[in-house]
């Protein structure tokens, strides 16, 4: 990431401006632009807010609540890799709930918590399309499927050891 | 000679180790210096199969499957490219019993084409009925869908074409076709498959929807778990117009149709049009109140064409092949093919198109092989989250949208998601209505405290608490969400729960005289 700002919060800021000059005369530009910011940024900085609220002339508690009510939108940094775990009906009769155990347990954490070491978020998702092949998991932009807990494991031995993005 | 390989791009292909394969068989090849091409190719749908490797050789393309890592070098041995014997040989692709049985119209292509070869798609009949829509009047288009008998694929089954009608006579500056690509029921697959492996039949589709009502901007409202289909379709729409087959000149017709890809966020209310509409407009995913219909005022105030992916991908054969080819499949009232899609614990996973009319227990056990755990098949969920639970009694009644309801189910979007006989059918009720609290938009009453009451109640229908009165309870809370909710999430939500305490009430606690006597 070239950062010309030696701050990093106010070079995310700056960044969330451009960002927003683009999509502005877009219609219904709100949440291509918040899918921007957290493709870049990895989150949506609560700073974001009104810069995004003057620029597409909403108030901020519109741009609040449009990123309160979808669940894919973070106002806060995730872990490097963020897995998520399917927890919808097919998965689920293909032992998708002790899967969801399993993944727990080994990682230490609940959902929408990150690992110790930063390496992992956990989300629940509710289906991934990859029904034909549950139980079905995310991580980041791959989906994988017919999983165990074993394969569970060398994914997430895997995840960590790649070095930090 | 180069030998042509097939090896799936799809994301359930993907998801399995195909990419892995395609990697293994092209390293391989260029060690033993054997001339190979491979096509990144959709899925054909027989996902147990997948990753499946297709052979092209002089006697048709024939498959090997599924393939894994370690079986790459063996199948080179075996002289896979020449169609050797093999262990994971099943002959030529198009014979296997589980694809020669079906009816492909919307999945004509899919597995078959390279799904980002504008020629490839051409080849294959593609663009057959954007040429035939262009050289019709409006009107004329919007009979043929009428008369085709397609109503919509996305569970309301709506007549298509009297949706098209109601746009084709508003009279606006702007109109919309927006297509629901937010498919976010467990069970349901289709619509991704379709999308990755042939975007341009749904960019046909919509071409021909925009050309029919009169409406020169499209939106495909995809949802955000769907990232390798947002890759294709944006790459798909780009090589689209570039060829001229959208832009401001739809094939030289002087007809404009521009079209976006945007994405959801994780709400499944989203799949709700009038919810989708707001979310399009840059807000909360909440449900708006009909009328008006979004027919006359969709989305910002204009009237908008709304059809699913596979309505919409039901159109161009329709409009190549006519009205009559596509109506003369079915049954009743129920015209033309639904994909169906095989999920959950089944043997043979996947996706089966078949005329309306094949009943379950033909998908379940001829398809499907009967349960992947190899137990019996308890109870099978069709149309998604808020759909029935049908028990083994029903595995007989034909699959119609009229059939269904005279049964308390629904066909919905034609996903079947089976469990075995050690299913726990009170956890799954009490997921149902634990899922819609969670995904309730919040407007309306009965779906935002009605759900969280009813995972109150099924506790302690569960825990044996007052179990007569309880259950009592539940029914009349079930009906005032069926009646009184807005949308189909709190009004659904109750087929689920309901069918589950009637046909599973020992899972309850209950016996069955106490779940029928009380049940509304």
């Amino acid at each position: 990431m070239s950062e010309v700002h030696s701050d990093p919060a106010r070079a995310r800021l700056a960044r969330v401006r451009q960002l927003a000059d683009a999509g502005r005369g877009m219609p219904g530009a709100l949440l291509p632009l918040l899918h921007a910011v957290q493709d870049e940024l990895g989150f949506i900085p609560e700073a974001a807010v009104p810069i995004i609220a003057e620029t597409l002339d909403r108030s901020r508690a519109e741009v609040h609540g449009v990123i309160s009510f979808y669940p894919h939108f973070r106002t806060a940094p995730p872990g490097r890799h963020v897995v998520q775990l399917c927890r919808a009906e097919s998965c689920q009769a293909m032992g998708g709930v002790a899967l969801e155990a399993h993944a727990k347990a080994r990682l230490g954490i609940d959902y929408h918590q990150t690992t110790a070491d930063g390496a992992v978020t956990l989300e629940p998702v509710y289906c991934l399309g990859n029904c034909a092949c549950s139980p079905a998991i995310r991580v980041d932009d791959h989906i994988l499927g017919r999983l165990d807990a074993e394969r569970f494991d060398e994914v997430i031995d895997a995840l960590r050891e790649r070095a930090p993005a | 000679m180069t030998t042509r390989l097939y090896v799936p791009q799809d994301s359930g292909a993907l998801s399995v180790g195909a990419e892995r394969i395609a990697q293994a068989i092209g390293a391989e090849a260029a060690r033993r210096g054997l001339d190979i091409e491979i096509v990144r190719n959709g899925s054909r749908g027989l996902y147990w199969l997948e990753p499946l490797v297709e052979v092209d050789t002089p006697a048709g393309r024939l498959a090997y499957g599924p393939v894994h890592t370690q079986d790459v070098r063996g199948l080179f041995d075996a002289g896979f490219l020449a169609g050797g014997a093999h262990p994971l040989a099943h002959g030529p692709t198009e014979a296997i019993p589980w694809l020669a049985r079906q009816e492909r119209l919307t999945f004509a292509r899919v597995g078959i084409t390279d799904p980002l070869s504008i020629a490839d798609y051409r080849d294959h009949g593609g663009f057959a009925g954007l040429t035939r829509a262009l050289g019709l009047t409006p009107p004329e288009v919007v009979r043929e869908v009428t008369d085709s008998g397609l109503r919509g694929r996305g569970g309301a089954a709506f007549p298509t074409g009297i949706k098209w009608n109601t746009v084709l006579n508003a009279s606006a500056d702007r109109k919309y076709v927006v297509c629901n690509a937010d498919e976010g029921d467990s069970g349901t697959f289709s619509d991704r498959m379709l999308m990755e492996g042939d975007p341009y039949y749904l960019i046909e589709g919509m071409a021909i929807a925009g050309v029919a009502v009169g409406a020169t901007q499209g939106y495909i409202y995809l949802r955000s778990e769907y990232p390798h289909a947002h890759r294709v379709l944006n790459t798909a729409i780009e090589r689209a117009r570039a060829a001229g087959y959208l832009g401001p000149d739809v094939m030289g017709s002087g007809r404009a149709f521009e079209l976006e890809v945007r994405l959801g966020a994780g709400a499944y209310v989203c799949g709700e049009e009038t919810a989708m509409l707001e979310s399009l407009e840059g807000k909360r995913g909440t449900v708006r109140a009909k009328p008006p219909l979004p027919a006359m005022s969709g989305l910002f105030g204009k009237p908008t064409v709304i059809n699913n992916v596979m309505s919409l991908a039901s159109v161009p054969v329709i409009l190549a092949r006519g009205a009559a080819f596509y109506r003369d499949y079915g049954m009743g009232r129920s015209r033309g093919t639904l994909p169906f899609q095989l999920a959950g614990n089944l043997k043979r996973p996947g996706l089966v198109e078949k005329a309306f009319g094949v009943t379950l227990a033909e998908l379940l056990y001829d398809f499907g092989g009967g349960s992947a755990s190899g137990r019996p098949i308890r109870a099978v969920q069709v149309g998604g989250p808020l759909g029935a639970y049908v028990p083994e009694s029903r595995f007989d009644v034909p699959l119609d949208y009229e059939a269904y309801v005279a049964i308390g189910a629904m066909v919905g979007h034609g996903g079947l998601v089976a469990f075995d006989d050690t299913a726990d059918m009170a956890k799954l009720a009490r997921h149902a209505m634990a899922f819609c609290a969670v995904e309730s938009c919040g407007k309306c009453t009965p779906c935002r405290i009605g759900s969280t009451r009813g995972v109150e109640v099924i506790d302690r229908i569960i825990a044996g608490t007052e179990r007569g009165s309880n259950v009592a309870l539940l029914n009349s809370l079930c009906d005032t969400m069926l009646n009184g909710s807005l949308c189909a999430l709190g009004g659904m939500a109750p087929y689920p729960v309901q069918s589950a305490l009637e046909h599973f009430p020992e899972d309850f606690g209950l016996d069955r005289g106490l779940a029928r006597k009380t049940a509304a």
